[in-house]
């Protein structure tokens, strides 16, 4: 299933929750403040690395873009545009949004 | 909108619901029932007092398959069916009882 | 939705009871929703679980009750609710605090549930 987070990792456990909750397989997509996860030197990096070992990540390039932050995306971490964000949604049966 | 008993006014919303529960008594009941064209038995009273009591309890009016449902349970199956409640209020035990008994139209009832 | 169509929903609740309407509106989106049969279940995650941390009195804050709404669930066949266990711990509170019949589970346990719904609700 998919997974969306939408919070930023300092400030909400949003990102710690899903992350201990999604199960294998599953695809996560950071959007709006959940992207500063995807971020080289957050405090979360290192989880959001760990993630990766059973989630495919994904964050939204408007929003990184937005915040002065696609300079410095984690690497591993697939970026997508709203297109991108779509087919996520489609591609998968299930979406839980951890708001 | 509002309704006149024994020289007190009493606030309804569009509908006709009373918008302040805690003042509901037996005389307002009579009043709603009588422009709902239900003339109240003993019957009536039993559904509308088990009404307020659920609204006590729970802190809302039960959608009529949970009314129906818990109404078995407590009166008994010759009242726990929907033919008999719809028989004391027509226009549907869910809107029409709840309405007499002072209480808001049940969450989900359209 | 036609019968021999049952499908699994999931609401899964992670806000504390009265900061923001979202549980509240969980409630009664749940409420309203069991008209329809299909296979319900709550997660409460998160500070969803003060949600039925039992006790509520909102005397002092002016507001209507809904925990006692919690307990009409079961007469809505609504019986399957799911607490987060880490949330829980971490919030000093235990399965005896909760104001309703719950079923204690770990996250892990929570997500395997998840993967198994048709419908998925966030709040």
């Amino acid at each position: 299933m998919l997974h969306i987070v939408n919070k930023s990792p300092l400030d909400r456990c949003s990102l710690d929750t899903c992350i201990a909750t999604a199960q294998p397989g599953g695809a996560l997509l950071l959007i709006e403040d959940g992207v500063y996860a995807a971020t080289r030197g957050n405090a979360a990096a290192g989880k959001l690395t760990q993630a990766m070992g059973h989630l495919k990540i994904f964050a939204l390039k408007a929003d990184l873009e937005a915040r002065g932050m696609a300079d410095r995306v984690l690497e591993g971490v697939n970026l997508v545009d709203y297109g991108g964000f779509v087919d996520l949604v489609t591609e998968h049966a299930t979406c839980q949004s951890w708001l | 909108m509002a309704i006149e008993v024994n020289g007190k006014t009493y606030e309804t919303d569009e509908e006709g619901y009373l918008t302040d529960i805690s003042e509901w008594n037996e005389d307002v009941a009579k009043l709603l029932a009588e422009q709902e064209n239900v003339n109240m038995s003993e019957q009536h009273w039993e559904v509308i007092n088990f009404l307020r009591e659920y609204y006590n309890e729970f802190q809302i009016a039960p959608a009529v398959r949970v009314l129906t449902k818990a109404i078995g349970k407590k009166l008994g199956p010759e009242k726990g069916n929907s033919q008999y409640l719809y028989e004391l209020f027509p226009y549907g035990p869910g809107k029409q009882a709840c309405k007499i008994a002072g209480l808001p139209k049940p969450t989900g009832c359209i | 939705m036609s019968e021999g169509q049952i499908k699994k929903f999931m609401y899964v609740n992670r806000k504390a009871p009265h900061g923001t309407v979202y549980a509240l509106e969980s409630l009664e989106v749940v409420l309203i929703a069991a008209a329809f049969d299909q296979d319900v279940s709550l997660a409460f995650m998160d500070d969803g679980v003060y949600q039925l941390k039992k006790g509520f009195n909102t005397k002092g804050l002016e507001v209507k009750n809904f925990q006692p709404t919690y307990r009409a669930l079961d007469d809505y066949d609504v019986n399957k609710l799911y607490v987060e266990k880490e949330a829980l711990e971490a919030r000093g509170l235990t399965e005896d605090d909760m104001v309703v019949p719950v079923e204690v589970l770990s996250r892990t346990e929570i997500g395997k549930l998840m993967e198994t719904q048709d419908v998925v609700l966030s709040f």
